[in-house]
C-alpha cells in the first residue's frame, strides 16, 4: 500500500498512516498485507505529485518512479493500494513501464469487493485472480 | 550638527534566496544547511537533470538565481517534504521550489500544468478537464439512477448535489465523472453503508488543484475560494478532500 504523502507526510502523520492500516488489514486480512520500506511518514512520494503527471517531463517521472517500483516489487504483493489519485496514476503507469505488471487498485474497489457489494463495471483495475471473484449482480455486466 | 551618515558604495543585490525567507515562518531555516546530504539521500528525484535538493539549496545560498530560472528541476521535484522530514534542521526546500517555479514568466511554465490551471478557471467546476457543473449533474445523476435499478439492494443510495446542511462537503477527482463513471459507484456504495450524510458541491466539485501546482498564487486562490465557499454556502460541516 502506498502512503500517500499528502495526507500522512504533509498532513496528519503516522497515526493516520495507522488507521489506513486498520482498514487494509480488515479487508484484505492481516496476513496478506505487506509494508513497504520505508514507509508511513518516511515513505518515498511515488513521482505523481506536485503536477509532475502533466508537466510533459514523462522521461524523468518514469525515472523518479523507479524507486517507488523497486519498493513495491521488492514486497512481492500481487496488488499495490493507490488511495490518492494521482498515485494511482503514477503507479499504475510504473506496473506497466517498468514490466511488473501487478494491478493497482483503489481503497474503495477493495472495500466494496470485501463487503460482497462490487458489481461487474466497477472492477476496472482489478486483476484477473480477482475480477470473476464475488460479483454483485453479475447479470448487469455491460 | 551630527554629519551625514556615510554610505558604502553599491547597492546590496537582492537575491531570490531572501525574498523566500521573507514570506516563511523562520525564514524557512534556510539558512541552517548543515550540508549533511539527507535530503539527498533519500529524495527520488536525486539526479535528475543533474540536480538533487542539497545542490538545490546551495545554488540559492550562492546567489545563483540566473541558473535556478534556467533549471527545470523545480517541475520534478514533487515538494513531497520528504527532505524536510529527514533534515535535522527542518529546511523548508520545497518552499524553496515552488517559489522557484514562479520566477518563470506564467506562460514559460510547463504547457500541461498550465493548460490544466487555465481549464480549471473557465467555470465554477474547478474541473481541470473542463466539465461544467451541467455535465457533472448529469453524469452523476444519470449513473445513480442506473445503479439504484441493476442493484436494488442500493435503491435508496443518493449522491446529492448542492444539499443544503450535509454534515460533508466532498469533492472529485474529474477524471471519474469524465472517463470512468462507475468509479464513482463504490466510494458512494460505502458512504451509504455508513450513513453519512454528505453533499457534492456544483461549483467547486473538482477536487484537483493544478493553478497551485503552476504556482499561480492568485489562480491558486480563486480555485480554492470558489471550492470553500461552495461548501460555505450549503453550511457543510466538513470538507473531504477525495484527491
Amino acid at each position: 500500500m502506498q502512503d500517500p504523502c499528502q495526507i500522512v507526510r504533509k498532513s496528519y502523520g503516522d497515526p493516520i498512516a495507522e488507521d489506513l492500516r486498520f482498514v487494509v488489514k480488515s479487508v484484505v486480512g492481516e496476513e496478506n498485507f505487506i509494508d513497504m520500506q520505508p514507509n508511513r511518514s518516511n515513505n518515498y512520494c511515488c513521482g505523481g505529485g506536485g503536477g509532475f503527471l502533466q508537466s510533459g517531463m514523462k522521461a524523468e517521472r518514469l525515472q523518479y518512479g523507479k524507486l517507488k517500483d523497486d519498493q513495491i516489487k521488492a514486497t512481492g504483493a500481487d496488488y499495490c493500494i493507490a488511495g490518492c489519485h494521482n498515485c494511482h496514476a503514477q503507479i499504475h503507469e510504473l506496473s506497466e513501464h517498468y514490466g511488473g505488471n501487478y494491478p493497482v487498485v483503489h481503497l474503495w474497489t477493495l472495500i466494496c469487493l470485501s463487503l460482497g457489494i462490487l458489481g461487474p463495471n466497477e472492477r476496472e483495475y482489478l486483476g484477473d485472480d480477482l475480477k470473476d471473484v464475488l460479483v454483485f449482480h453479475p447479470e448487469t455486466a455491460m | 550638527m551630527a554629519e551625514e551618515a556615510i554610505k558604502l558604495g553599491g547597492k546590496k543585490k537582492s537575491f531570490f534566496i531572501d525574498k523566500v525567507k521573507e514570506l516563511l515562518p523562520e525564514g524557512g531555516n534556510l539558512n541552517l544547511c548543515l550540508t549533511c546530504g539527507a535530503c539527498s539521500s533519500g529524495c527520488p528525484a536525486t539526479g535528475l537533470g543533474g540536480m538533487d535538493p542539497r545542490k538545490f539549496l546551495r545554488m540559492a545560498a550562492l546567489g545563483m538565481d540566473e541558473e535556478i530560472i534556467a533549471s527545470d528541476w523545480p517541475w520534478m521535484c514533487t515538494m513531497c517534504q520528504r527532505c524536510i522530514y529527514v533534515c535535522p534542521m527542518k529546511i523548508d526546500i520545497p518552499q524553496l521550489i515552488f517559489n522557484a517555479r514562479g520566477l518563470r514568466p506564467r506562460e514559460e511554465r510547463p504547457k500541461g500544468i498550465l493548460a490544466s490551471c487555465d481549464m480549471q478557471l473557465r467555470n465554477d467546476s474547478t474541473s481541470a478537464m473542463g466539465a461544467t457543473p451541467e455535465d457533472f449533474q448529469f453524469v452523476v445523476e444519470d449513473v445513480l439512477e442506473e445503479y439504484q435499478e441493476a442493484q436494488p439492494e442500493f435503491a435508496d443510495m443518493q449522491a446529492p448535489i448542492d444539499k443544503q446542511g450535509a454534515e460533508f462537503f466532498l469533492n472529485q477527482n474529474s477524471r471519474e465523472p469524465v472517463t470512468e463513471p462507475d468509479e464513482l459507484v463504490p466510494l458512494w456504495k460505502v458512504l451509504h453503508l455508513a450513513g453519512v450524510d454528505w453533499t457534492y458541491g456544483s461549483k467547486g466539485w473538482g477536487g484537483e488543484n493544478y493553478c497551485m501546482f503552476l504556482a499561480d498564487n492568485d489562480s491558486w486562490e480563486q480555485v480554492t475560494r470558489t471550492t470553500v465557499d461552495s461548501a460555505n454556502e450549503l453550511g457543510c460541516k466538513i470538507f473531504l478532500n477525495t484527491e
